[in-house]
């Protein structure tokens, strides 16, 4: 047909002789299956992580931010380097699923779902710091601006501090109720393929009734298409009031105007590694190689590489106003001269190492499509971006203004625990996912099989018409034509 | 005018099913309803369904959050506490507004998203305990169906359904 016109130079997005009906048996089988030794054991070191890093916040709040390695100079390290590179991870999820909706990217469909549950799991994160970084988490209620008896004592809305909270939750909710409402189809293909009683009502509850009628369908897509159109903005906004808190500061390196697209990049480079780590194991483990293919990576790989660029001429752009600025305080700023030869200087070289030189090889084919070296490059690029995240928040504030104060950071167990912890929390949330959710968006890729499967890509070549093609003799049985199907099938 | 039967037709493939919406519709047939695994596009067209407003009230939300955020950040900044901090000018909402815009626009997108989405949810009627009512398990995999009211031309209909490529036409009593 002719609504299914494809460039014939496009590759193929699903791989194999795929009809709708082994989409949803691959996509389910995960879901309706057991669990294998391995899952039980990530899960169980995950869970582990996790609950040592609850001890160690429990710690913290009970006793006091001292037990941090924070000092009187530097009241900002680990907990909101973590804070920043956790958000920066969540964004790519919304990336896949908003800017790529609007960009009609079909190869989105197959990574979007595991994308948006990264974003969720890792905004998650992000919001323990700015609570357990407080010294007193239990008024934590009072950067709200709600009527109460202090005369009605309201916040000041002046403070990127509170705009953080405004970004970061309506973030959250709003990527949650994208990523539910994508859920539901995908929900309900579950509840009905479910045997067992008890797995059929909980997909039942979760898929909220969805029936899948035309008029649903069509509401269904516009509801999406405006939460991308909204979500667009939105994921700039949240990185760039995240890059606020520093930006609208007076601190030299921390106070500079390319910090909010510079941060929303970095953000989607962060992000993008951490779906490649993340796939590149899913696909394997849970089978999904057909779906999440080599194609995929190598496109996520190039959005790397475009972040990438995009972060490392921010970096050159900041040393070379460093030095034009002429301002002898931005010699020690953490992309400076003082920086890259300061105490410090490991923290500078591992930043320029990982984001800039690493990232650069992703430039051969070759090694972006060699799935291995794309899973240490994206290693290493989340390690690269949590230095830099780092190198702002620390570096800048061990050299300030009066030389009286400047200092180094070490960080305590308590420090390094609770980033393990949050880590540990990440990894629980996404293997009970992997396990509990469709997490390929199968109705999804279901409208793109016939355009791009490789099955149907070859039928269109030869010539040949895609109606009926999609026909899957496991479920319809042989195509018969009248009378036959009416007397086999008909028991009215 | 209500019928109290119906047909629901079967099919197997998502261009066989626009070519049998087309036909059914040319044949001037009403169509009740289409169950289908994933959004056909272009399905609504073919079966005559007015396009959705629901972006307009997205719009209408947004600015109604914005209005809120506005309200609020000028009577508690401006008019209720008009306080100095750090210099900034708390005279006019004008004045300090530019500190004011990423809260402007976050409720803006708060209140467009999640109001249009429980307009969504109340207006297909989708919400946690209801029941699902596709009439065939099936619809959710890889068949569609067709849900066509008859009131005395049920062999005709058939007939025509057949032709159209249906692979399964069951009668049956509308009673959801």
């Amino acid at each position: 047909m002719s609504s299914h016109y494809e460039a014939p130079i496009r590759e193929p997005l699903v791989i194999g002789e795929k009809s709708y009906h082994d989409i949803s048996v691959d996509v389910g089988a995960p879901v309706l299956g057991k669990a294998n030794k391995s899952w039980w054991i990530v899960f169980t070191i995950a869970l582990v992580a996790f609950l040592w890093g609850l001890g160690c916040i429990i710690y913290t709040v009970s006793t006091g931010i001292g037990v941090w390695g924070l000092n009187k100079t530097i009241g900002w390290a680990w907990d909101i380097t973590n804070f920043v590179w956790w958000v920066g991870i969540g964004h790519a999820g919304t990336l896949i699923s908003a800017v790529l909706l609007l960009f009609r990217q079909k190869w989105r469909m197959a990574v979007n779902r595991s994308a948006e549950a990264m974003t969720i799991f890792a905004v998650v994160q992000a919001g323990l710091f700015p609570i357990i970084h407080m010294g007193r988490p239990w008024l934590a209620y009072w950067v709200l601006p709600i009527p109460n008896q202090f005369g009605s004592l309201w916040v000041n809305f002046n403070s990127p501090l509170l705009w953080d909270v405004f970004a970061i939750s309506t973030y959250l909710s709003v990527s949650l109720v994208f990523w539910w409402t994508g859920l539901l189809p995908d929900f309900a293909m579950i509840r009905d393929r479910s045997v067992k009683p008890f797995q059929k009502k909980i997909y039942t509850l979760l898929s909220f009734g969805w029936s899948g009628r035309t008029k649903d369908w069509q509401r269904f897509e516009e509801v999406s298409l405006v939460l991308a159109g909204l979500a667009t903005p939105l994921v700039l906004s949240v990185h760039t009031i995240v890059s606020f808190d520093f930006a609208t500061s007076v601190v030299p390196g921390w106070h500079s105007t390319i910090f909010p697209p510079y941060f929303v990049a970095g953000a989607i480079f962060s992000g993008f590694a951490m779906v490649q780590t993340l796939l590149i194991v899913m696909r394997k483990v849970s089978n999904l190689e057909d779906y999440i293919t080599l194609l995929h990576i190598e496109y996520m790989n190039k959005v790397i590489l475009l972040t990438g660029g995009i972060v490392s001429i921010a970096y050159i752009t900041e040393y070379f106003i460093g030095w034009y600025s002429g301002s002898s305080y931005e010699n020690y700023t953490y992309l400076s001269y003082g920086a890259a030869t300061g105490p410090y200087w490991w923290a500078f070289w591992a930043l320029i190492t990982c984001n800039f030189i690493v990232p650069l090889t992703l430039w051969v084919k070759k090694l972006r499509r060699n799935i291995m070296w794309t899973f240490v490059v994206a290693l290493v690029i989340n390690i690269g971006m949590w230095f830099e995240r780092f190198n702002i928040i620390v570096v800048d504030l061990s050299k300030g203004r009066t030389p009286s104060g400047w200092t180094m950071f070490q960080p305590t167990f308590v420090d390094i625990g609770i980033f393990i912890g949050t880590i540990g929390f990440f990894f629980v949330l996404f293997l009970l996912y992997a396990r509990t959710f469709p997490v390929i968006a199968q109705a999804e890729v279901k409208t793109i099989l016939k355009s791009s499967g490789q099955r149907y890509k070859r039928i269109r070549e030869s010539g040949e018409s895609l109606a009926g093609a999609a026909i899957d003799e496991r479920t319809s049985g042989k195509y018969v034509s009248g009378e036959d199907a009416n007397q086999t099938k008909n028991n009215e | 005018m209500e019928a109290s039967k119906v047909i629901h037709a079967i099919y197997n493939d998502d261009d066989i099913l626009m070519a049998a919406v087309k036909k059914v519709k040319a044949e001037r047939y009403h169509i009740e309803e289409i169950f289908t695994p994933f959004p056909v596009h272009g399905l609504d067209k073919a079966m005559g369904l007015a396009p959705t407003r629901i972006a307009i009230a997205s719009f209408l939300y947004g600015l109604t959050g914005l209005t809120v955020a506005i309200v609020m950040m000028n009577y508690m900044m401006i008019e209720d506490w008009p306080q100095n901090i750090g210099g900034k000018p708390s005279f006019t909402y004008f004045h300090n507004m530019p500190a004011f815009i990423p809260i402007m626009f976050e409720l803006t997108v708060f209140f467009a998203a999640h109001l249009m989405v429980i307009t969504f949810y109340l207006r297909s009627k989708i919400w946690p305990f209801k029941k699902p009512e596709n009439p065939d398990p099936r619809t959710t995999d890889d068949h569609f169906l067709m849900e066509i009211p008859v009131d005395g031309n049920e062999e005709d209909l058939k007939k025509l359904l057949l032709e159209t490529g249906a692979v399964e036409i069951n009668l049956v009593d509308k009673a959801h």
